[in-house]
């Protein structure tokens, strides 16, 4: 049965064509929405990891309770210590200390009074120490419009809006005023190295950047950080590994009762960073259930056309003494086997589509100026192992029910009107 | 028409339109004695111009830290602030003309204006602000008091006044002041927001007779939004209406 099914299917095309593209796009946009979804998740949890808080950050207590204001009065005092320590006891992770802090970027006139300032937030890393990878993670060199990267203590990368607003550019000297970690004025001249575009509205409006040597001495946090972060190897991130760490750090700490002894969070203990990804997940689910809705939608009525241009071989068939259930079923198979086709197809096409977009990426930087997600503008595509049966499956379940839904007129055929019919 | 004939009746709303008669004229009264108080508290406290040499120890959330400085005011359009100590802090300086304040760091060389939201940013970690700082209005131009009665604070009897502002740009909306009515100095002082909530408080203490009038040598404020235990000031040396030269409160003299 199965042979005649197949050279039924492959001879008469007008019986399997549009049923074949149909499920083909449904599949491909499952795969492709998928692959697109998959790099939208990861670039957020790559931009968020290595802007904000690592695989894993090690913070006080007394600053983790308030870590949205990044209370630099907080801050970790021991922390060359700390992070020799943490690099013995987990040496496969990259730890690196940081410090964000906010103050006025003042620009003088000739004079040197003030000629324009405004309000920015700062992150210092490690940019000279040697071996550090702060440079290669954060994207500077990619992000620098104008400029150079900071090559040597006293420069300072200044964010593009800022730099548009304030007309100022690489060479030019500024002022930073804040606070230290004490409370006390703080003044210091930087010397702008670049301007830098971040591709997120929040930072590109008012962040600056400079080392965290030079941070520590404006701040007066001598052997201090405000925060120390930790990258797993090659950059990936793992739950698994981050939530074991953390674990295995936080037991070591659980007697000591002071509020400055260190703690440590994961990345996926973000609030907003989980209940993105819960709602990134739900969104999945609700465009596979929708397709599969309107798949099923398009092929039911495709399988009642078809039922139509197949009406006298259905009424011969059965005139022959075929069963009614034996008829369908022989359709059922027919769409499982059209589905299969489809699906193979459209799981290629979206593939390749993912395959080139995850190389070359798509610009939403246009689209994206007034987002403060922490997102790269350009967004790539993931390849997954699920990509093999994310869109098979809705792709052949929508066919079947399609199918199932137009072949119930078999069974509503009288084989008393069929002679009548066929003349 | 039979309540009206009723003779207790009558008795009883002749009686409460006295009161309200008597209550009508002594809330002018009050509040009279309200700004008259304040009136007297200004003429002790404010002069032509001071010269303050003073030592202000912050307490903060882990560690406390001394700073000391030299002030010279003139009226209340004019200062200049020198911080002597401790190193990090020597040669800062802050000057304030009328509405405007500059802030001199002689590590930078640079004058910086302080505006807008940074007038509310704590000065030097302290439990002041910029804006308290600024401030040297005398307090009869910014509120208008009411007595509310009489309180022992401290084991001193005061009278406790209410300030409300009458002008829109008062950094606190409302102040509640307990004045010894002897020094005519408050002694405590709670400054509210206009939500209500309780902003700041200062204590003054250490009161002691100085050319001639009563002056607190020890304020100690305290930023009821923020973690700590309050900033002290203590004046160790005060000078009132000495001459100070014109120039002292010029951009010029930041650099100086």
């Amino acid at each position: 049965m199965f042979d005649f099914i197949y050279k039924g299917i492959i001879r008469d095309k007008k019986r399997s064509l549009l049923p074949i593209i149909v499920v083909t796009i449904g599949v491909f946009v499952v795969v492709f929405s998928d692959g697109i979804i998959g790099g939208m998740i990861n670039n957020m949890i790559s931009m968020t990891a290595n802007f904000q808080t690592g695989h894993v950050k090690v913070m006080t207590r007394a600053y983790a309770k308030q870590e949205n204001e990044k209370p630099i009065d907080l801050s970790i005092l021991n922390a060359g210590e700390l992070i020799n320590q943490l690099k013995k006891d987990y040496p496969i992770v990259d730890w690196t200390p940081r410090i964000m802090f906010g103050g006025l970027l003042d620009i003088p006139d000739q004079k040197g009074e003030t000629k324009a300032q405004g309000p920015v937030s700062g992150i210092s890393v490690d940019f000279l120490t040697t071996g550090s990878n702060e440079l290669k993670r954060l994207g500077i060199k990619k992000a620098i419009i104008d400029g150079t990267p900071i090559n040597r203590p006293g420069q300072i990368l200044v964010s593009v809006d800022f730099a548009e607003k304030y007309n100022v550019k690489p060479g030019d000297i500024v002022t930073f005023f804040g606070s230290t970690m004490y409370g006390s004025m703080t003044f210091s001249n930087f010397t702008i190295a670049g301007i830098v575009r971040f591709g997120n509205s929040m930072l590109d409006r008012g962040a600056i950047m400079i080392d965290i040597s030079d941070a520590r001495l404006l701040l007066d946090m001598d052997n201090a950080a405000a925060e120390i972060v930790g990258f797993l190897p090659e950059g990936k991130y793992n739950n698994e590994k981050a939530e074991e760490i953390k674990k295995s750090f936080n037991d070591k700490w659980t007697n000591n009762k002071d509020e400055y002894a260190p703690i440590m969070t994961q990345l996926m203990d973000q609030e907003m960073m989980s209940a993105t990804l819960g709602y990134a997940k739900r969104m999945s689910l609700i465009m596979i259930v929708l397709l599969i809705i309107a798949l099923a939608i398009v092929l039911w009525n495709a399988g009642i056309l078809g039922g139509i241009r197949r009406y006298n071989e259905f009424g011969i068939r059965l005139a022959m003494g075929e069963e009614k259930k034996h008829i369908f079923n022989s359709l059922m198979i027919e769409s499982l086997i059209i589905g299969i086709i489809g699906s193979i197809l459209g799981t290629t096409l979206g593939f390749m589509a993912c395959l080139i977009l995850s190389r070359h990426g798509i610009d939403y930087s246009a689209v994206m100026r007034n987002v403060s997600l922490m997102m790269d503008p350009v967004i790539r595509t993931t390849i997954t192992p699920r990509m093999l049966y994310s869109g098979t499956i809705p792709g052949i379940i929508s066919i079947l029910v399609g199918t199932a839904l137009a072949g119930q007129a078999i069974y509503k055929r009288n084989t008393a009107m069929l002679f009548k019919e066929l003349d | 028409m039979q309540l009206m004939n009723d003779e207790p009746m009558k008795k009883q709303i002749i009686k409460i339109i006295i009161c309200n008669m008597a209550l009508m004229v002594s809330i002018p009264l009050i509040a009279q004695d309200g700004n008259k108080m304040l009136q007297d508290i200004d003429d002790n406290l404010s002069a032509n111009s001071r010269i303050i040499e003073s030592t202000m120890i912050i307490h903060g959330k882990r560690n406390d830290r001394t700073i000391t400085s030299k002030s010279y005011t003139m009226g209340t359009d004019k200062s200049l602030t020198e911080y002597m100590s401790p190193p990090r802090e020597k040669g800062t300086k802050m000057l304030k003309l009328s509405n405007e304040m500059w802030v001199y760091s002689p590590t930078t060389d640079r004058t910086i204006m302080i505006s807008g939201h940074m007038l509310r940013q704590s000065v030097m970690g302290s439990d002041l602000s910029y804006e308290d700082m600024m401030d040297d209005r005398k307090l009869t131009v910014i509120y208008n008091a009411n007595i509310e009665g009489t309180e022992n604070y401290n084991g001193k009897d005061c009278k406790v006044l209410i300030l409300i502002s009458k002008v829109k740009d008062a950094a606190y909306q409302k102040q509640k002041m307990w004045v010894d009515t002897n020094y005519l100095i408050p002694l405590k002082i709670e400054l509210y927001a206009k939500s209500g909530q309780l902003l700041k408080m200062i204590t003054m203490s250490d009161i002691k007779q100085t050319e001639g009038r009563w002056f607190p040598m020890k304020m100690t404020y305290k930023d009821m939004l923020a973690e700590g235990d309050g900033t002290e000031w203590v004046i160790n040396s005060i000078t009132f209406n000495k001459q100070i030269p014109d120039y002292i409160f010029s951009k010029a003299s930041l650099k100086k």
